[in-house]
């Protein structure tokens, strides 16, 4: 069918504009003000994302001739890409592997930025207290070899609470994720027979259970099914006021998880950790510890090709540790501890371009 | 000779009169793009299967034969093996076809055959609506509603009515592989119903008049339509086992995600496509990346295959019978 001239003239018309109007736009986005802009970008972890898109909008706010892009595609691709070089930043929740950091083309420094925990969730309707859970039960609910919900070793640590005669069901992680990464090192520091049968992993072979695509998916499969346990970050339990279980700690104490009973976690093992600052803070010593609790790590090259970048960058990220820990309770997430935060600093101001400091 | 039989044979001179017949450059200009625009679309699956053929070189080095095979996966340990991958896919589409194809026919025979005028166009078209919503849509509200309303209503009667065979036994969760089988149904009977509607209609009327001259009843005349559209029919099938083969997120929500064979269609399963999209972000190491990458080469060998078989079995019908002019 041959359309009429007169629209014709329009859709050309049309198309002229859009693309004229997009020129613009793009154009003012990148020199509207005066001084010299500097451009970032960074990829990674999913965990911490929230936090970082607040920190670029206040940094922003600060800094207009600043320009930050963080985006969210996992820590796996974090890591890839900063080995790659692709990205200015990258960003992991698990520490990267000496095997990771030898095949870099550079000295790659982890700065821990924030706190996480992952929290055992479960759904058991017309249940009073939150349940309580040693280590062992963890591992062996995952593992399959507890299978009913008054299994004697759940009611042992849960003397009082009427627990059904019913089967668990296992709800786990389906998606490549740090926070799987976290639960299965701890199950593999309290459990002997995980850590052979299955190991530390963001995709690790489950013995049993369901999986859940993120989160969310857990989230709703445990919501939606009676009978089920699972495990999610904290900042998305909170949220979703889902139940949270408490986890008996190294020390001996059930410990809720919380913001603070996290950052102990970080206080109380910074005495242990080296100097490079990768380390796995699971299952940590400590009375108050809440023992599934992890760093999340911007991962940045020592040596800078760029010194305006570099030091755009590491005014940003000293930013982040000292201001941007302000904003990290409001999202969830626990904040670094003091002495954490003064090796941090030392991290920073090695980084350098062309051997001379940066900051 | 005349410039009218010239036109029609090609000599090695002859590519500008190939190229524009009329001698207008506007006709040659046009002739390219069109030829041009039409073989980057072979280019691109071209392009697409030798890079996914290269990028799992190092996985086919590896396991060979053996990952069609292979039951474990295991990225800890680098033990890689597609055959619970597979199993779940054609399973889970299986399940799908089961449920949507009497479901698509009904629909189709209705809206031809039975539907008065004014009740045919909007049912048709809420059916065709069905296939406009995103399938992570269909995924939300399977988790929040299918699979609660399988789990209590439907999985224990079947459990009860025939938990003897091995295909209804196990843990009633409501995820799995016949909640996975079921969304895939609800995607793709509206592909299915709408081709063979198409096939339906392209039946030519001479056949129903000719069956009820014969006395026969409405039903013995709709058979005799089927039958003369079956060719068609199946390569409507086809077309949505291929839509079938290569969901993901729907399926991805419900289906339980366990790379593990079980006949209970209870229990949880995994289909290609969601193991791609779940492990890919988060795949670090070579081997791990190389072997998802020849997951995706194995379902799109499979989505290929199937995809021509549906062409096959539509050139077949608008040949045998000239007048169906409208399938696919």
């Amino acid at each position: 069918m041959p359309l009429p001239k007169r629209s014709l003239q329009s859709i050309v018309l049309i198309c002229l504009l859009t693309f004229v109007v997009a020129f613009v736009a793009c154009n003012n986005g990148g020199s509207s003000s005066g001084s010299p802009s500097v451009s970032l970008q960074g990829a990674g972890a999913t965990f911490p994302n929230p936090l970082y898109q607040k920190w670029l909008s206040e940094y922003g706010k600060l800094h207009p001739n600043v320009k930050i892009d963080y985006q969210s595609i996992g820590s796996g691709g974090g890591i890839k890409q900063i080995q790659a070089q692709t990205v200015d930043f990258g960003a992991s929740d698990t520490p990267m592997k000496d095997d990771d950091l030898k095949g870099a083309p550079g000295a790659i420094l982890h700065i821990p930025t924030v706190l996480g925990a992952v929290v055992i969730t479960y759904n058991l309707p017309a249940l009073g207290q939150p349940l309580n859970f040693s280590p062992d039960v963890i591992a062996d609910i995952f593992l399959g070899k507890i299978t009913k919900w008054n299994d004697p070793r759940i009611t042992a640590d849960n003397k009082g609470t009427n627990l059904p005669t019913t089967e668990i069901t296992v709800v786990h992680r389906s998606d490549g994720s740090g926070t799987s990464a976290v639960f299965t090192d701890y199950l593999s520091k309290v459990s002997s027979e995980w850590k052979e049968k299955v190991g530390t992993g963001t995709s690790p072979s489950w013995p049993i259970g369901i999986g859940g695509k993120g989160n969310e998916g857990v989230t709703g499969q445990v919501k939606n099914t009676p009978n089920t346990i699972g495990y999610v970050e904290l900042a998305y339990a909170t949220q979703n006021k889902l139940p949270v279980a408490k986890v008996k700690n190294a020390n001996g104490n059930f410990i809720e998880p919380s913001i603070d009973a996290v950052t102990a976690a970080a206080a109380a093992s910074a005495g242990n950790t080296p100097d490079d600052l990768r380390v796995s803070i699971t299952n940590a010593q400590g009375a108050q510890v809440y023992p599934i609790s992890s760093y999340t790590y911007l991962l940045i090259y020592k040596e800078q090709k760029d010194a305006a970048k570099g030091k755009a960058l590491v005014d940003y990220v000293w930013w982040g540790i000292h201001d941007g820990e302000s904003y990290a309770k409001d999202l969830l997430y626990a904040p670094l501890p003091a002495d954490i935060v003064k090796r941090a600093e030392g991290k920073i101001n090695s980084i350098n371009s062309g051997g001379k400091p940066l900051r | 000779m005349s410039a009218a039989t010239n036109k029609f044979t090609v000599g090695p001179g002859d590519w500008r009169r190939i190229l524009s017949p009329t001698g207008n450059p506007g006709d040659a200009v046009f002739r390219v793009s069109m030829t041009a625009i039409a073989f980057f679309v072979v280019a691109i699956v071209i392009g697409m299967v030798l890079i996914l053929g290269a990028d799992s070189m190092l996985s086919i080095r590896q396991f060979g034969w053996g990952f069609l095979t292979g039951r474990q996966w295991n990225p800890i340990r680098g033990e890689f093996g597609a055959l619970p991958f597979i199993y779940g896919t054609v399973m889970s589409s299986l399940i799908a076809l089961l449920i949507s194809v009497p479901f698509s026919l009904g629909i189709a025979i209705f809206l031809v055959e039975q539907a008065p005028h004014y009740l045919a166009k909007p049912v048709g078209f809420v059916v065709e609506l069905l296939a406009a919503i995103p399938s992570v849509v269909y995924g939300v509200w399977g988790i929040f509603v299918l699979a609660p309303f399988l789990r209590v209503h439907i999985e224990p009667r079947l459990a009860t009515l025939f938990g003897w065979t091995p295909f209804f036994q196990g843990q009633i969760t409501g995820i799995g592989l016949l909640t996975g089988g079921i969304i895939l149904a609800i995607m793709v009977t509206p592909i299915i119903s709408a081709v063979v509607r198409d096939v339906l209609t392209a039946v030519p009327g001479s056949q129903r008049e000719a069956a009820l001259a014969l006395g026969a009843t409405k039903w013995e005349m709709i058979r005799v339509v089927l039958v003369n559209g079956a060719p068609g029919i199946a390569g409507a099938v086809i077309l949505g086992l291929g839509r079938a083969l290569g969901e993901t997120m729907a399926v991805t929500m419900v289906i339980g995600n366990r790379p593990e064979i079980s006949l209970s269609l209870f229990a949880p399963s995994y289909t290609i496509a969601s193991a791609i999209a779940n492990e890919f972000t988060e795949a670090t190491d070579n081997l791990y990346l190389s072997a998802l990458v020849e997951l995706g080469l194995i379902l799109f060998l499979v989505t290929f295959i199937v995809n021509g078989l549906a062409r096959i079995l539509v050139w077949n019908v608008t040949r045998k019978s000239g007048g169906l002019t409208r399938t696919a």
